[in-house]
């Protein structure tokens, strides 16, 4: 099929006409060698057959771009098809730590039985027109290079934006500590995105647990600027819209000092140093105390006294 | 090799939210070397994250070069903040405790600047803007003292 469409780029190309011809008809040969190498055996570790047929797929797509005569052009519409395949396979192979110029070098070694294979087709393997066949084989082979480099890359971008995502939600578990009270200890940066789901989740946490008190601890927020303390004034204000007092704990003394020189007016937000003192305060508020075992029993020796 | 990296200058790109994250780590790391006690390194980069946040969001992106200073006696740390956005019109205004020209506390350049020894805005309207300042690490606690 890609004859027909090809028939008038097969004049002005008929090299990488001659390339896909090829492609076409030791299609089964490559694709069984390609099953062997690197790239290929180590995505399709359970079944030989699927990296076979992989490596078909991908030897008809670059049929087609060479049949297209567009063998150096990374946007040659043959190169979907492999996006696809290749695409899946970089990113599975990325994701198993290898970087994409680990990637690369695989896809570079997938050149080297084709051109034997290729070579084979003339008498004359040397031969000015074999050698010619080869050079146009090797752009085509550079540029599936370049377009599995492409995608790697988004692939590996797309994973760590992910794996980004995945942290937000790990890091911001609500915590409920005592009846109508919950806190979130925050932990690491506290950029819009996190801030949200902190919000979120927080907001989330007192309609379920019917919380009346909810603690903000930023131990462990190592950087506390304009636009944390922003963040953190927001989330204050719509606990209080949902019904509950938020107390920020866990300002430790060089972030207080900084704070301070920033000019951020933090008197609107109840806050405490330590989560302990936050609980105790939520606690005494409810009317709860938290005293030792023994001085309830000398408490209680005392009422009998 | 390693030694000239460590008293070379740096570069780091500011381009996105990930990047202003790795700012304020190097930051850190670099006052901590060069002896910041905890609360300069708190104050520094704490500056650092509230300028280049202002490169990422107002100049569209930028860079910041991380250069030690050694004056025999101190060791001080100067950060440059370079963008080629719109530029900065009315300075005395941008610098106003409170003025934002977007969502912001406007808190981040009049902070910063309380937050560092030197601070110095070179902007042209439809250039870019540099902001630059140092601080320095005291080795002798402040002589002001508390009565009791
Ligand atoms: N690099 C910059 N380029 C252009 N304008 C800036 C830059 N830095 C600050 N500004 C201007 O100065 C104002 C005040 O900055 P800042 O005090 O950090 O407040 P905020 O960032 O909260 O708006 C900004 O709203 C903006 O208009
Ligand atoms: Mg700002």
């Amino acid at each position: 099929m890609q004859v027909s469409v090809s028939e008038e780029n097969a004049e002005q190309e008929p090299v990488a006409y001659q390339v896909s011809a090829f492609l076409e008809r030791r299609r089964e040969q490559i694709a069984q060698r390609w099953a062997d190498a690197a790239l290929f055996r180590t995505v399709f570790t359970v079944s030989r057959d699927e990296a076979v047929e992989a490596g078909r797929a991908v030897t008809a797509a670059l049929a087609a771009v060479a049949a297209s005569g567009r063998v150096d052009d990374i946007r040659a519409s043959g190169f979907e098809a492999v996006r696809d395949q290749l695409g899946r396979m970089a990113a599975s192979r990325a994701r198993t730590g290898i970087d994409p110029d680990g990637v690369a070098d695989e896809v570079a070694a997938l050149r080297e039985p084709v051109t034997e294979l290729l070579r084979a087709e003339f008498g004359e393997p040397y031969a000015p027109e074999a050698q010619e066949a080869v050079v146009a084989l090797t752009v085509l082979m550079g540029t599936l290079r370049l377009v599995v480099m492409e995608t790697t890359v988004s692939a590996g971008e797309e994973l760590i934006a992910r794996q980004r995502e995945q942290l937000h939600e790990v890091a911001t578990p609500v915590i409920k500590l005592w009846e109508s009270t919950v806190a979130v200890p925050l932990i690491g940066t506290l950029d819009s995105a996190r801030s949200q789901v902190v919000m979120e989740s927080l907001l989330d946490a007192i309609v379920a647990e019917r919380a009346r008190y909810a603690i903000l601890d930023i131990t462990g927020v190592p950087t506390v600027d304009s636009l944390v303390a922003q963040h953190l004034m927001k989330t204050v204000a719509a606990a209080r819209l949902m019904g509950a007092e938020c107390i920020v704990s866990g300002i430790r003394p060089a972030i207080a000092q900084t704070i301070v020189h920033l000019g951020i007016d933090l008197g609107t937000v109840l806050t405490r140093s330590s989560l302990e003192d936050a609980l105790a305060y939520a606690l005494s508020e409810q009317g709860v105390e938290i005293a030792p075992l023994r001085a309830a029993g000398a408490a209680a020796d005392a009422g009998t006294r | 090799m390693q030694a000239s990296r460590h008293a070379g200058p740096a570069s780091l790109p500011i381009g996105s939210d990930a990047d202003l994250a790795w700012v304020r780590q190097q930051v850190r790391q670099a006052a901590a070397e060069l002896g910041f006690g905890l609360v300069q390194q708190t104050k520094l980069v704490t500056a650092a994250s509230e300028l280049a946040r202002n490169t990422l969001v107002h100049g569209g992106g930028g860079h910041v070069e991380l250069t030690p200073l050694d004056a025999g006696s101190s060791q001080g740390l100067r950060l440059a903040f370079v963008d080629s956005g719109p530029g900065i019109r009315d300075l005395d205004q941008a610098l106003t405790d409170g003025y934002t020209s977007g969502g912001g506390l406007g808190l981040g350049l009049s902070g910063a600047k309380r937050l560092v020894q030197e601070f110095e805005v070179d902007s042209t309207p439809g250039e870019g803007t540099t902001v630059t300042v140092t601080a320095w690490a005291t080795v002798v606690p402040p002589a002001r003292t508390v009565p009791r």
